[in-house]
């Protein structure tokens, strides 16, 4: 890893010192209770918690023989990539569209960016509301067209909810990716193209999108972390999990078993599940920004 | 481009005012509901016309909240919401900005280490550690405390290589310049290095105050003193808290007021947050 | 106003690289020395080695009484001039100026006065209240040259400062720095890759090669008596004819009492003549390939027999050749500069 040309010499001590904070807060809120999640997952509580015996991968054998588990990661699958796809089609049609104004643009920006702002959470309890099945609007329009709306009893109705909560909050970050992935493709080689007897759309397909794929590559993989983690207040403020486990997905679980079922064994395996799907994400994400640094 | 493509400009206006309505309708949805009387939601669907109640159901929210739901008023929260954040935000800038300094302006033993000490926090979100974490806050006797809800927060690999992209963008000769003219680290730092960091900081703001508001997660785990409360985790409390239909209008006055702040920051901030947010993912 | 003294000074870069070697060199105070050589010969490193923004890994370096190989750059009294300027962009210009005395402590009525006069003197007084962006690449230069008078140093450091301006305002900015620094009478030391500017503006030269001085000099002593076939090769545009003496005594007009081991024979494009001279002189025939006017001069492109490299031939107006006609050009005999092509060096 690079440094400046020069450096400062002479300071034996001021780096070490410049970096403390930093690390000190990394080792005691990060290093140290992640590699106590390793720890708890290799233990097992009797139940009265007097005895803590070493039980090596059990914990993670029984986790993947659970069938509980083993469906929270389908929800999850299920979950993020709906959530991903619903958020990313969504914001590469209205960055396409704003890319063709002009003078509107900026307008139209301003109205779609406000949304990273609400919170994950604030985002469920919103649609939690416009879906109510007694006060909500979309549930009294459907009513209308024979669908009798309830996300308390219906699983495929609760997922919907939690996907559109948490596909909406994402429309924001994805548009201005996409938005400045378009603005920095060659407005030349888009009329080349045209010169060539392409049509718009077959523009589209053919050269921008293409050229857009680092852009839509990058966001895949935030979209996936996005849903797969930072979507615990979607879910914990709204259907907490229900109905019947319907959208308990990997982040919630770990809660839930950790400190509602006291679990910690069970929760600190699920950590350390967790801990490994992160990381090989971000290799994925920085093998891709060296990629792309090297074209 | 000589294109004379006038419906395909109209579908594209109309294709973009059709979402920016469903994009605004939540939103729109909550600051009708906010305003009419409870009675409203008793009868059925929710009108989408604004009600006359506007004024007493925020004041009721703000100063005296609902203490049988176990809501504290949301003035408090909006308070320690704000702090939080603040805490949040100017900490990361403060920590990352020297580590950044450090780890691009100096040579020194174990470099390569502390830097991947800091990249491993970008690895690992709180989420997938909860129960340990908050065991380490539990120790240092840190619930219930601002700090407890905020220096856990703070170590970000984030801002740290935003500011280290920055400094190596920063031309060598600037500090060569500042070298003959007599400037050690520290006064290089301050004289030369934070001033030119200006832009980058306020964009660093932006980020991290509107990721220090919307937490959720924590807060919901190391406060269970009201007077900690903060708006983003209280309106749960509000929501799930009785077994009755929540009390909507004020659920949604209470959403209004935790999402405002934030948004403001971003509509005020626009250029900057979107320079902060697509500088930094790349 | 210093003596400088470079003894042996080496670089070795940590991987093993050797940027610098050896080189000696004595300043005389009030000098203006040019290091001058091609991207890559060590010359910014050796500049850089005299600031103290790269550390001396063998040698000693002197300036005024002191050895300062372990000083910090604001510790050695120089101050320097930037290739790309190094202006602070959110200072105004009078704070760019006045930064560096500021950290020596030098008190506020004398930092107003040297930032005034260093300002008067470069004619950006009406510009101190600006920021660099807003100013001009030459108004930049002036502020970074500013900056390096208000110090009032023993020493001026000049790392290629014209390259970032256009050619006109280079000849401008060439001359101004000249007058400058002969009225101050600081020793200064200046890099370039230029060799117009190196001959224009040193009182002595030296021209570096693979982190090794090939040769130190004035300007005219260079010209007229280049010690090696690189110096011969890099002083002087279009650069010396070089001509193969097995050529030579092949076509039989291989020239008598040449000093010996000589097998190199440079002649400078305004050395040959299309006229024979009067005195013992050297004939070669050949063919014109091409003839290029350059306004007061031309200059004639001529392939000898046997031999693919053309040789240039300066001429004063435009001569009456014809493009593929024969031509005869002459060259005394005296203007001849003989090398040893094994050693590089010249013969005598």
């Amino acid at each position: 890893m690079q440094t400046k040309r020069m450096t400062f010499t002479n300071n034996r001590w001021l780096p070490y010192l410049l970096l403390a904070p930093q690390v000190t807060i990394t080792l005691i809120f990060f290093v140290w209770p992640a590699s106590q999640a390793l720890w708890q997952s290799m233990l097992r509580q009797d139940p009265f918690g007097l005895r803590t015996t070493f039980v090596w991968f059990r914990n993670f054998e029984r986790l993947f023989a659970d069938p509980h588990y083993l469906v929270s990661m389908k929800t999850t699958l299920i979950f993020s990539v709906s959530t991903t796809l619903l958020a990313m089609s969504v914001s590469l049609l209205f960055a396409v569209m704003v890319n063709r104004m002009i003078r509107s643009r900026d307008a139209y920006t301003t109205f779609l960016v406000w949304p990273y702002a609400v919170a994950p959470a604030v985002a469920g309890v919103l649609w939690w509301f416009i879906f109510n099945p007694s006060v909500g609007i979309l549930p009294y329009m459907l009513r209308g067209i024979g669908i009798e709306w309830n996300h308390r009893l219906e699983s495929s109705h609760a997922m919907i909810l939690v996907v559109i909560a948490a596909a909406w909050k994402q429309i924001s970050y994805n548009f201005l990716f996409f938005l400045a992935g378009l603005q920095s493709i060659p407005q030349s080689l888009i009329e080349a193209a045209a010169i060539d007897g392409a049509s718009r759309s077959k523009r589209f397909w053919t050269i921008v999108f293409p050229l857009l794929s680092p852009t839509t590559f990058f966001l895949m993989v935030v979209n996936i972390v996005y849903a797969m983690f930072d979507t615990f207040g979607v879910i914990h403020a709204t259907t907490a999990g229900g109905p019947a486990q319907a959208t308990n997905i990997l982040v919630y679980k770990v809660y839930r078993d950790g400190f509602i079922g006291n679990n910690l064994g069970s929760s600190a395996a699920q950590s350390v599940v967790l801990m490994g799907i992160v990381i090989v994400l971000t290799v994925v994400q920085f093998r891709w920004i060296e990629r792309r640094v090297n074209y | 481009m000589v294109e004379n493509d006038r419906w395909g400009i109209f579908l594209a206006h109309l294709i973009l005012i059709v979402g920016v309505a469903i994009v605004v309708f939540p939103v729109y949805v909550a600051l009708i509901a906010s305003t009419h009387a409870p009675g409203t939601f008793l009868q059925g669907v929710m009108p989408l016309l604004p009600g006359s109640h506007a004024i007493e159901n925020y004041s009721t929210v703000i100063f005296e909240g609902r203490s049988n739901a176990g809501a504290p008023p949301i003035g408090l929260m909006l308070w320690n919401s704000f702090v939080m954040a603040m805490m949040i935000a100017v900490g990361k800038i403060a920590i990352s900005l020297l580590s950044a300094f450090a780890i691009v302006y100096f040579r020194f033993r174990f470099r390569i280490f502390f830097f991947w000490i800091i990249f491993i926090t970008l690895m690992l979100p709180v989420e997938v550690r909860i129960v340990p974490t908050y065991q380490v806050v539990a120790n240092l006797g840190m619930l219930n405390s601002y700090w407890g809800l905020s220096i856990p927060l703070i170590a970000s690999a984030t801002a740290t290589f935003l500011f280290r992209q920055f400094f190596m963008t920063v031309p060598e000769e600037m500090l060569e310049a500042a070298r003959v003219d007599g400037a050690g680290p520290l006064k290089f730092f301050k004289d030369i290095l934070l001033p030119l960091s200006v832009t980058n900081i306020a964009a660093m703001f932006v980020i991290m105050f509107i990721y220090g508001w919307n937490q959720y997660l924590w807060p919901l785990l190391v406060t269970n003193d009201e007077a900690y409360y903060t708006v983003v985790m209280g309106i749960q409390r509000m929501v799930t808290g009785a077994d009755s239909e929540p009390l909507w209008h004020l659920v949604m006055a209470t959403v209004v007021l935790a999402a405002l702040p934030p948004i403001l920051v971003i509509l005020f901030m626009q250029r900057l947050f979107v320079k902060g947010l697509t500088e930094t993912e790349k | 106003m210093a003596r400088i003294v470079l003894d042996g000074l080496s670089k070795v870069y940590p991987g093993g690289v050797q940027a610098v070697s050896d080189v000696s060199l004595d300043i005389a105070d009030g000098e203006m020395i040019v290091l001058v050589g091609p991207s890559g010969c060590g010359k910014s490193t050796l500049l850089r080695m005299v600031a103290g923004l790269e550390t001396i890994t063998g040698g000693t370096l002197t300036i005024g009484d002191r050895v300062v190989n372990g000083l910090e750059p604001a510790q050695r009294d120089i101050a320097m001039v930037f290739q790309n300027y190094a202006l602070y962009p959110h200072m105004t210009v009078y704070n760019n100026l006045a930064y560096g005395l500021r950290n020596q402590g030098v008190d506020k009525a004398e930092i107003e006065r040297r930032v005034q006069e260093a300002a008067s003197m470069l004619q950006i007084g009406e510009y101190l209240d600006r920021k660099p962006r807003n100013l001009s690449g030459g108004q930049r230069q002036r502020v970074a040259m500013g900056r390096a008078l208000v110090r009032e140093p023993a020493a001026f450091l000049f790392d290629e400062p014209l390259s970032n301006l256009d050619a006109k305002l280079r000849v401008q900015m060439r001359v101004e720095i000249r007058q400058l620094q002969k009225r101050l009478k600081t020793t200064s030391l200046y890099v370039t890759h230029d060799q117009l500017e190196a001959l224009t503006m040193a009182d002595r030269l030296v021209v570096l090669n693979g982190g090794r001085i090939e040769q130190v000099g004035t300007p005219m002593e260079l010209y007229s008596k280049p010690a090696t076939v690189f110096v011969a090769g890099f002083i002087g545009s279009p650069a010396m004819n070089l001509i193969d003496m097995a050529y030579l005594r092949d076509s039989g007009i291989a020239p008598q009492a040449l000093p010996s081991g000589t097998d190199l024979i440079g002649v400078r494009p305004d050395e040959l003549l299309l006229t024979a001279p009067a005195e013992p002189h050297l004939a070669l025939n050949g063919t014109v390939a091409l003839l290029e006017p350059a306004g007061a001069e031309s200059h004639i492109y001529v392939t000898l027999g046997g031999s693919d490299q053309p040789i240039t031939v300066r001429i004063a107006g435009l001569p009456q050749v014809t493009e593929g006609a024969p031509i005869t050009l002459y060259a005394a005999l005296d203007g001849l500069h003989p090398f040893n092509s094994a050693s590089g060096r010249r013969t005598g």
